[in-house]
């Protein structure tokens, strides 16, 4: 039988968001295969989400629980993950490409004599094989490829799968894996949260966002105030955080932020393609760029060709007018 | 203090979109007419890295080592350049159509073959695959600590701490030493190398190694070592077609929008 297991992550004692979409994408994956579908969590207080887990997808859920795990360092959750792998026997391991997914997915393939395949956007039955389309060259590419070893671990990005529709009548047997203790030799000792006000970037609906263009941090607030109106979350490119006009975290692309709104509103953003590997997925960019030339025109529905400074307060008042 | 960085050349991640092309039979990008390939730039900002730590610590040496075909000896003369003391380029026919898993195995060997440092640093992915994965499968092999992701490395008395982008901020990681590093592009500008450097580093020698004098088998790396296969490889396509709202002055084109995004019930 093809099993397929989640590692998943829970904060708050909810599971994330992606991880509901990765169930929903195992859910999927295990009826092509014909096999389950197990959910490993690894963290502190995980019992709302592990109850929940059952409705969102999972047949079994196995559950690392302890106060020493509250936050994530490679060498607490490694031998915990290989625990997991090792007792739920899965064909197929599938992790959120997060900042935990990231770090812990190649040392855990690694360790279990196998390989994977990060940040994949589509997944795919061929065979007993796992067929996932990633992107690549900075988002001018992509590939397909499969894990020919076992188990084929393959990380997901964000908003790439559906998760199921809730369905209360079903649960999932819940097995406690044993936690022990070990010795740390790289310990996390520090953690700094990002300013971030208002709506979060991954989760917003609509995203303004800024660029190079705005010509220093203080246009920032203008993007603030706009998204004030409209519920939004505020990004940046790149050359934006750089500059340090908007910290890292606020960072969409290839190397921030994935996010996938309704609406995402490029402001003197030229388009290139590491950014664009960032919100290429929202279903509508809308550009305002003084370059009538610029990329960002290729992928945006609706576009205004002129100065932002002139545009910015024009259009603050009329969508302030249209959502009143 | 001794670090060996890893580095890698590839196409220049910045060629215009327009110049990118791909050969799908052959499953691979196609060199861009007058673009030349380069070191990839999380990889510069590693061997910056390096020589800061070499520098905090007032001795030492940072070597560099780069696997793949001819055009890698430019990704070591770039680091040598920049300040890097000795490069290793690891080239072989059987290296050829290898993945991530027979790269780390191979780049593992050679940092034994050449000597365990006390820091190893890698980027944080190489900007031609975006994988990510190399640095933290060579700290497995090696068994040693790793910390992914990085905008700041500082030495401490008893070993490294380190500053890790995630998603919601920053956190802090100790780590002793010997231990595995990958950096992110918050970690600055790498330094540019002078003209003079470049003159000298041209004239350094680069060791060339091949399977056989790190002890593996040509069965084990390249493609037929590989753990991951490609079936295709294709660049997408945008199907949308702009609408550029007109109007006489920024009013009549906020308005214009606004009526658009309504009228496509978007908002
Ligand atoms: C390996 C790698 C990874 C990368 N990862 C990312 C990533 O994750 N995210 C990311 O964003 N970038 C990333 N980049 C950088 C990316 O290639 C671009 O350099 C960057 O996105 C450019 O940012 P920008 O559009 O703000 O600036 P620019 O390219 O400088 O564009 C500024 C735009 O503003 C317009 N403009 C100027 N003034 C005005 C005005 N007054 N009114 C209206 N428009 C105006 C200009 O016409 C131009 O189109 C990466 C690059 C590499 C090599
Ligand atoms: N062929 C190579 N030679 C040397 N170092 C490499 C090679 N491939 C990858 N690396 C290193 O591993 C990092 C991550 O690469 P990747 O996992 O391929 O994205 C790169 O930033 C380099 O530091």
């Amino acid at each position: 039988m093809a099993r397929i297991l989640v590692i998943g992550e829970a904060d708050g004692g909810e599971l994330t968001a992606p991880t509901l979409e990765i169930l929903g994408g195992a859910r999927r994956l295990a009826s092509e295969l014909g096999g389950d579908v197990a959910l490993g969590l690894i963290g502190a207080g995980l019992g709302s989400a592990a109850a929940a887990a059952g409705s969102a997808g999972a047949d079994t859920v196995y559950t690392a629980d302890s106060e020493s795990l509250s936050v994530y360092q490679t060498e607490s959750y490694l031998p915990l993950a290989q625990a997991i792998v090792e007792q739920s026997a899965p064909s197929v391991v599938l992790m959120a490409q997060s900042s935990m997914g990231r770090d812990l997915a190649p040392r855990l393939a690694t360790r279990l004599g196998s390989a994977v395949v990060m940040d994949a956007l589509g997944l795919e039955v061929d065979g007993d094989r796992v067929k996932a389309t990633r992107s690549c060259y900075g988002g001018n590419a992509r590939q397909v490829v499969t894990v020919q070893t076992d188990p084929q671990l393959i990380t997901v990005r964000a908003k790439a799968q559906d998760p199921m529709a809730p369905d209360a009548s079903r649960s999932a047997e819940v097995i406690a894996v044993e936690v022990g203790e070990r010795e740390l030799r790289a310990r996390t000792t520090g953690k700094e949260l990002a300013e971030s006000e208002g709506v979060r970037l991954e989760d917003a609906e609509i995203v303004v966002s800024g660029g190079r263009g705005l010509g220093g941090p203080e246009a920032f607030s203008d993007l603030e105030r706009l998204a004030g109106v409209l519920q939004a979350a505020v990004g940046s490119s790149r050359a934006a955080c750089d500059l340090g006009w908007y910290p890292p975290s606020q960072q969409v692309g290839l190397t921030g932020t994935v996010v996938s709104p309704t609406l995402y509103l490029a402001i003197a953003i030229s388009g290139a393609s590491q950014h664009m590997a960032g919100c290429g997925g929202s279903k509508n960019i809308v550009a305002i760029n003084k370059d009538p030339d610029a990329a960002i025109f290729n992928f945006a529905r609706f576009g205004i060709v002129d100065d932002y400074k002139k545009v910015l307060p024009s259009l603050e008042s009329a969508l302030a007018a249209a959502l009143e | 203090m001794n670090v060996i960085v890893c580095v890698k050349q590839i196409p220049d991640p910045e060629t215009p979109a327009a110049a990118f092309k791909v050969d799908e039979q052959a499953m691979q990008v196609m060199p861009a007419q007058g673009i030349s390939p380069v070191i990839s730039p999380f990889d510069a900002q590693a061997v910056e890295a390096a020589l800061r730590i070499k520098d905090a610590a007032g001795e030492g040496s940072v070597q560099v080592i780069s696997l793949g075909p001819d055009s890698a000896r430019d990704a070591i003369k770039h680091s040598l350049a920049m300040g890097a003391d000795d490069g290793f380029h690891l080239k072989d026919a059987a290296f050829e159509g290898g993945d991530a898993w027979t790269t780390a195995l191979t780049l593992s060997k050679a940092i034994q073959h050449v000597g365990l440092p006390d820091v190893l640093i890698f980027g944080r992915q190489a900007a031609d695959w975006d994988q990510g994965t190399v640095g933290s499968i060579v700290a497995e092999l090696l068994d040693l600590p790793s910390a992914t992701v990085l905008r700041a490395v500082e030495l401490t008395d008893g070993g490294i701490t380190v500053s890790r982008v995630v998603a919601d901020g920053f956190e802090t990681v100790e780590l002793p030493t010997p231990c595995v590093l990958t950096i992110s592009n918050e970690f600055g500008d790498p330094r540019y190398p002078q003209l003079r450097q470049i003159m000298l580093a041209a004239r350094k020698q680069v060791v060339e190694l091949g399977a056989s004098d790190l002890g593996l088998d040509a069965s084990e790396v390249g493609a037929a070592g590989a753990r991951i296969q490609m079936h295709a490889l294709f660049q997408p396509t945008s199907d949308v077609e702009v609408e550029i709202i007109e109007g006489d002055t920024p009013d009549e084109k906020a308005a214009g929008l606004v009526n658009a995004l309504r009228a496509a019930k978007i908002l």
